[in-house]
């Protein structure tokens, strides 16, 4: 660990960063101590270095995300990596209870860890680590690819339309992305980001509805460290289904396996020494890919958000997950000998916030983009009083309170939130920010909606977005967690078929079991329908923070789940 | 019987010219089924075929496993045949068992057809099995499924 002397004699202008990001410094713990240096240890390089960033989701400063302590596999993916949480990962990955890679990794002891060990991510600190590892390696040696989502997440990038993400990337020295949320600021938007940035938009998934021809890039070829790379592009299948399709009317999407394999072969034929996927399909997704399609070297994961300490090797295929919100860089590096693959390392860096010296560069880049919405950023609304976090299959202390500002601020019984999987956390004690409600909620069509449903249609609603996460096969999966629901309890039996999950719902307010035909008030957002009528949800949110001063959220016990 | 279900044919643009050559395209509606389960429409498919077994293989079957929108759902068929006087396949028929009027699409082809493969849009109201069954000039049947899932969506990821 880095000591504070050492952090102030790095100069007044970063002492200042550090002041105004509210970044506390931690100390070493016992005896851990780590460096700037350590992070950035690696076995012997390849012939090439592979970098991965993904997830981003737009988080341009440092911030604390705690994993998720639910997440289940089912089918093929039941109780393996990453479907492995807390003490089952830590065994898995022999790491050890406590220490920087348990704070990193897993939500065990979240709150206590987070204060020692501080904030992650921020991309003026991703881009120390890879300038690093560019002059350490040469930049002729050095691939960094971007696995989508990386321009949505956050208010100045909703402001800008990923513009600003756009900005990092480039100075970043970008070579490749593929998108998801990129989408939802329509065609017209990705269409302009794609001829106008310097680095490639992938996606040999994606045609155009009438002559069912490539929207995109499918692949673009690399040389570096005298080997060929080919890289294809994976953007996230089910977009229009997860997200407004209306955005994208004339786009469709889909798996396209068989096409991915003519890419991989293509590749191949073309004289490619690796054929790395850059794919933002999801882990499942991707392993079965993996399973199916033949002669790809590297998949690297995206989507769910997990981040593994090792690679999963999917017959010669590997398998890397970097994770989220900038608080991880992958590197793997490949040794290629007769235009073949025949060796690997791997490195799943941990962007401790604390440990690295930002980039100043891309700190004032970062604080150029922020200077216009400044005074909204900083505007504090009130205070957490327990852990706000989001991720986790079926509920998050966030979302629970996003759940209960939409029941008040809309009068109705129940409410609908959905499972999103970005968003940072905040600790008990932190300031509720503007900034940090915008950065779990601002997205193109934020409409709260008001309307009426009856028990059997809001039941049709659960069991068709579990059987998107719960499918056995992930083919047939997609989109993120479960609908958070204010206001209702049920269980969930996950071992169960499409229409057979939920049962057992009930008003939480009466403790009545909701009625199959009895009409109840029910207000959400996010809905994918177009001209969708309401207020955007932050402004509730905002509202309903700025009344109660504090925010304090008991662990949600409302939902009960079987069958995992 | 509810007829807002029936089928819809709509190759895109390009496939309809290369189509043209390659098979006759009939949207034939008759005889009409209009059932409920999933059982009942393989009892009639079974009826429809005299009982004759059902080979597998063949068939190559492309659809999405999730529909982007139910309205006009992709479907691409190909069925191996070395499409000859001889040897070729005579038709296909395509089946929605959840749909009020299953009976989707049939395409007849000759050995002028050169391919027995075919492209069309139809319209899935709700999660179920797409089943196309090929009729070679032998005789022979053969079928393929493939299960669609039609999804109200959202929750973004």
């Amino acid at each position: 660990m880095i000591s504070r002397r050492d952090f102030l004699s790095a100069g007044t202008a970063l002492a200042g960063l550090l002041a105004a990001s509210g970044t506390g410094l931690a100390q070493a713990v016992g005896g851990q101590s780590l460096t700037q240096a350590d992070l950035l240890k690696f076995g012997k390089s390849g012939t090439f270095t592979l970098l991965h960033v993904t997830d981003i989701h737009a988080q341009l400063v440092p911030l604390y995300f705690r994993e998720p302590s639910t997440n289940l596999g089912v089918g093929d993916a039941r109780g393996v990596p990453p479907h492995l949480t807390d003490v089952a990962f830590l065994n898995y990955f022999g790491l050890k209870p406590g220490t920087r890679d348990a704070y990193s990794l897993t939500s065990e002891d979240f709150t206590q860890l987070a204060r020692t060990y501080g904030r992650m991510g921020g991309v003026d600190r991703i881009a120390a680590l890879v300038k690093a590892i560019r002059a350490e390696r040469g930049a002729d040696k050095v691939l960094l690819l971007d696995g989508g989502d990386g321009l949505q997440g956050s208010w100045s990038s909703l402001k800008t339309q990923g513009e600003d993400m756009v900005k990092v990337f480039t100075a970043l020295g970008l070579d490749a992305m593929v998108g998801h949320w990129e989408f939802t600021y329509g065609a017209d938007r990705v269409t302009e980001i794609k001829e106008k940035a310097p680095f490639a938009f992938l996606a040999q998934n994606v045609r155009s509805t009438e002559w069912q021809e490539p929207v995109f890039d499918a692949a673009k070829t690399f040389e570096k460290g005298g080997a060929k790379i080919a890289v294809i592009g994976q953007a996230f299948p089910r977009t229009p289904i997860a997200n407004p399709r209306w955005m994208i009317p004339d786009w469709e999407f889909g798996i396209r396996e068989e096409e991915m394999q003519k890419q991989v072969d293509a590749a191949r034929a073309g004289g490619a020494d690796a054929v790395v996927v850059l794919s933002h399909n999801g882990f499942d997704v991707d392993r079965k890919m993996a399973s199916r399609v033949s002669g790809i070297d590297v998949i690297l994961t995206a989507h769910t958000h997990d981040a593994m300490p090792r690679v999963v090797e999917v017959g010669k295929t590997l398998l890397v997950a970097t994770g989220s919100h900038g608080k991880f860089l992958s590197r793997l590096d490949l040794d290629v000998k007769d235009r073949k693959v025949t060796g690997y390392r791997f490195q799943l860096i941990p962007v401790f916030s604390d440990v690295i010296a930002p980039d100043p560069d891309m700190a004032k880049l970062v604080a150029d983009i922020r200077a216009p919405y400044a005074k909204d950023l900083a505007r504090e609304l009130g205070r957490a009083d327990s852990l706000l976090y989001r991720r986790g299959n079926f509920n998050g202390t966030f979302d629970d309170m996003i759940c209960d500002a939409i029941m008040k601020e809309r009068d109705a019984e129940i409410a609908l939130s959905p499972g999103f999987r970005w968003g940072g956390t905040l600790l008990p004690g932190d300031p509720i920010t503007f900034d940090a409600v915008a950065n779990a909620t601002a997205i193109t069509y934020p409409a709260c909606y008001r309307t009426t449903m009856t028990g059997k249609q809001l039941k049709e609603v659960l069991e068709d977005v579990a059987d998107n996460i719960f499918h056995p096969d992930p083919y047939f999966q997609g989109g993120g967690d479960m609908v958070r629901v204010g206001g209702v309890g049920y269980a969930i039996d996950v071992s169960q078929g499409a229409g057979q999950r939920i049962s057992d719902l009930t008003l939480l307010k009466t403790g009545k079991p909701l009625e199959a035909d009895k009409t109840y008030t029910v207000a959400g957002w996010a809905s994918i329908a177009q001209n969708v009528e309401g207020p955007p949800v932050w402004e509730l949110v905002e509202r309903y923070v700025t009344d109660a001063k504090t925010v304090k959220i008991a662990p949600n016990a409302s939902v009960k789940v079987t069958g995992a | 019987m509810p007829l807002h279900l029936d089928a819809t044919l709509v190759p895109t643009r390009r496939r309809a010219l290369k189509l043209a050559g390659l098979a006759t395209l009939a949207a034939v509606l008759a005889p009409r089924m209009a059932l409920a389960t999933e059982a009942q429409v393989a009892d009639e498919i079974k009826k429809l075929f005299s009982g004759k077994a059902m080979g597998e293989g063949k068939i190559k079957l492309d659809l999405p496993e999730i529909a982007e929108n139910g309205l006009v759902v992709p479907i691409n068929l190909d069925v191996e045949s070395p499409m000859t006087e001889a040897d070729f396949v005579k038709s296909v028929h395509v089946f929605a068992d959840g749909n009020p009027l299953p009976q989707v699409l049939t395409y007849r082809f000759t050995p002028e057809s050169g391919k027995a493969s075919a492209s069309a849009r139809m319209r899935l109201a709700q999660t179920q099995n797409v089943i196309a069954v090929a009729e070679m000039s032998n005789g022979q049947l053969y079928s393929a499924k493939a299960q669609v899932k039609v999804t109200i969506g959202g929750c973004g990821g």
